[in-house]
């Protein structure tokens, strides 16, 4: 009897592995029943992969990083290759936000057959993925991973964003220069690339200024931010630079309120998320953001972006339940056409044609035009610059700041 | 002085959410000998049922919705996860409550998406601001070290005057005597892992008021930490937990204010090494009447 048992619920445990295994299969063909529908005039397929996290600590950002790609893909579900006409299908794979899981989710890519990638939001997870980005020859390119090593160490990685060195000095010279502050204090998270990267980057630039600069870390999973704030208060800091993730951006939003900082909150442009802004909301804080987009800068994008979001509810509450267009996701939009260019260019939908044609692309973008240097980064020399309003709970704009 | 309070009181309000969890390790070691690891799972499910709850429900029906479920939630792992196992090695029951941990992790990954919930409705009155010396910090600061004083107070005392208490001391001290002497043992059991889950509870409110955030892996620090408070204190004991509990949470705080805050978790569980190698049995481990 028992042993019956037994095997009765080893055959239940394999039937669920197998169910499982459906499910995923038919949520990848869901994924590609926007073009499938279409498909009826029979076009061959390019696949463009997309190396986004949806869960972890990035999970929130990636997500919005994708609707601003499948927005896109639902203006332009369709490109010239070469006179043919080609569906464009997105491959959506979950690096899990750490590095440790980049190579695998960047392997099924590769096994996918993507002829460019496009991803990943947080840098220390684009750098993993590179490696075997860079093995199979297919390009990359980078939306919002800012760190410099993404594209400096891996040949096939592009990017369309600014980097660290630049968004970490913009920040130190609004810091020191606009909000007259002498003393800043910096907080990373341990072990991550890009916070301690921007970390460097601000320390560097401030102390140049003449600035004294206090930093520490966090362990990852910190949820108790007080004493960190305590420290900043007692360092008689008059910033608070955490370029940190979405999640930890709001306990330390929530912990700065409830020990009365009276100082300003920086981030970089991780804290442009409607998830911050409304932690933000009603707090008795300032906080002060770098960012890619600013939300009226172009209207049609706007209004159309706005329409698809709400007619769809899954695109809501991957967006945090409203309509407010995170930076990231213009980004997307934007890298979305970009890959469409580099296509189109290169004529063909291998990948070592598309890596060849991509250094030469030039786009018109909803965030600013968009080209690449010898490096494979992005040419830009300006950053939005916002505000928390914390009466609205919207980013203001306060300005665009370009450093010399 | 001045620099040094926030830190305190920050400390001592970390101290008393350690401890409400805390309880629910001492008490089900106390019985059954059994270190349970879902518990700092189940504090997190606590939490993100008061996520949604509050938001969907009006405060006076929710929080005490998050009880119940949580409650219900711990009654039930013990009755599916561990009953059947009560005659199995001891060692089949922790790697039971292994699984059970990660399989609530898992479920809440599915469920959130594994993206942390923010607490968009926290709990009014005690998430305001208030300023105490001169230092700005949030009610529940305050809140917590109190409510978990009387908590344990009532505790102490449902333990040692009730008649369900005093079933749990004689199944703390001899599990075999005490079902042959008539003590329905489920049924103790039961309670122990209802008072547990039900402590978490209040604990997790409380938590996620200060730190208002969610994650599937929410559990895991405050989970580990309020297990080796409980080990400091001596594991089985109750005051021992409250103790350690208190004892771990000040230091960690004052090790941030010091400065050194890279350290402050590695603090803890190098604590958790010393203790078992220079007093194995806690704080207050020696004195089995204490035991529950």
């Amino acid at each position: 009897m028992k042993k019956l048992s037994a095997f009765l619920l080893s055959l239940v445990m394999v039937a669920g592995l197998l169910a499982g295994c459906g499910g995923g299969d038919k949520s990848a063909t869901s994924d590609s029943s926007a073009p499938a529908d279409s498909a009826a005039s029979a076009n061959k397929v390019v696949k463009i992969g997309v190396f986004e996290p949806q869960t972890g600590d990035n999970g929130a950002g990636g997500k919005q990083e994708i609707l601003g790609m499948q927005y896109a893909n639902y203006v332009q579900p369709t490109v010239e290759i070469g006179g043919e006409t080609y569906d464009v299908q997105l491959e959506i794979v979950d690096n899990r936000t750490s590095a440790e899981n980049g190579p695998s989710a960047a392997a099924e890519l590769v096994n996918r057959g993507v002829s460019v990638v496009l991803g990943s939001y947080g840098s220390g997870v684009s750098m993993a993925g590179g490696a075997i980005f860079e093995e199979a020859g297919i390009p990359a390119i980078g939306v919002t991973c800012t760190n410099p090593q993404v594209t400096a160490d891996c040949s096939v990685y592009y990017r369309i964003c600014f980097l660290d060195p630049f968004q970490g000095t913009v920040l130190a010279n609004y810091a020191y220069n606009e909000l007259g502050v002498t003393t800043a204090y910096v907080l990373g998270m341990l072990g991550s690339d890009y916070d301690q990267g921007l970390v460097y980057y601000f320390t560097e630039a401030f102390e140049a200024l003449g600035g004294t600069v206090v930093a520490e870390s966090f362990p990852e999973g910190t949820a108790n931010f007080v004493s960190y704030i305590n420290n900043a208060k007692s360092a008689g800091a008059g910033v608070i630079f955490a370029p940190v993730s979405i999640n930890y951006a709001q306990l330390i939003v929530e912990a700065a309120d409830a020990q009365g900082f009276d100082g300003a909150l920086l981030g970089s442009d991780t804290w442009d998320s409607n998830k911050v802004i409304e932690s933000a909301k009603g707090k008795n804080i300032s906080a002060y953001v770098t960012t890619f987009y600013q939300e009226g800068g172009n209207p049609e994008f706007d209004t159309g972006i706005k329409e698809w979001i709400n007619a769809n509810a899954d695109a809501k509450t991957n967006n945090g339940g409203n309509d407010m267009i995170a930076a990231v996701t213009a980004m997307g939009y934007d890298a979305y056409f970009t890959a469409l260019e580099a296509l189109k260019a290169a004529g063909s939908t291998d990948p070592k044609a598309v890596l060849e044609a991509l250094p030469g692309v030039s786009y018109e973008g909803v965030s600013g035009l968009i080209e690449f240097d010898d490096i494979g980064d992005a040419v830009r020399d300006s950053a939005f610059i916002k505000t928390a309003n914390t009466e609205t709970g919207a980013w203001d704009f306060v300005k665009v700041q370009s450093v010399e | 002085m001045q620099a040094i309070l926030p830190y305190v009181i920050n400390g001592i309000s970390v101290g008393g959410q350690y401890a409400l969890i805390a309880i629910g390790y001492t008490l089900v070691y106390g019985i059954l000998r059994l270190i349970n690891f879902a518990h700092g799972d189940v504090f997190m499910v606590a939490g993100l049922v008061m996520v949604y709850a509050t938001t969907a429900l009006p405060m006076y029906v929710a929080l005490p919705l998050v009880l119940i479920v949580t409650v219900i939630l711990g009654f039930t792992i013990e009755r599916v996860a561990y009953k059947p196992l009560r005659t199995a090695p001891r060692m089949s029951v922790m790697i039971s409550a292994i699984g059970v941990s990660y399989l609530i992790q898992n479920l809440a990954f599915y469920i959130t998406g594994g993206v942390p919930q923010p607490v968009t409705n926290p709990i009014p009155w005690i998430s305001e601001n208030v300023t105490i010396f001169g230092e700005s910090t949030k009610r529940v600061t305050l809140v917590t070290p109190v409510l978990t004083i009387v908590l344990v107070f009532a505790l102490v005392y449902l333990i040692n005057h009730t008649k369900i208490g005093m079933a749990m001391r004689a199944a703390a001290k001899d599990f075999e005597t005490a079902q042959l002497m008539g003590i329905k043992i489920n049924a103790v059991i039961s309670m122990t892992f209802v008072i547990g889950s039900f402590l978490a509870a209040v604990g997790a409110m409380l938590y996620f008021t200060n730190y208002p955030s969610v994650a599937i892996t929410s559990g895991g620090m405050p989970g580990l930490k309020a297990f080796v408070a409980a080990v400091f204190g001596g594991i089985g004991s109750i005051p021992g937990a409250v103790v350690g509990a208190f004892i771990i949470g000040l230091c960690e705080e004052i090790i941030k204010g010091l400065g050194y805050t890279t350290f402050s978790d590695a603090f803890t569980f190098a604590l958790l090494i010393v203790v078992l190698c220079v007093k194995p049995t806690g704080l207050f481990g020696e004195k089995v009447t204490d035991k529950v």
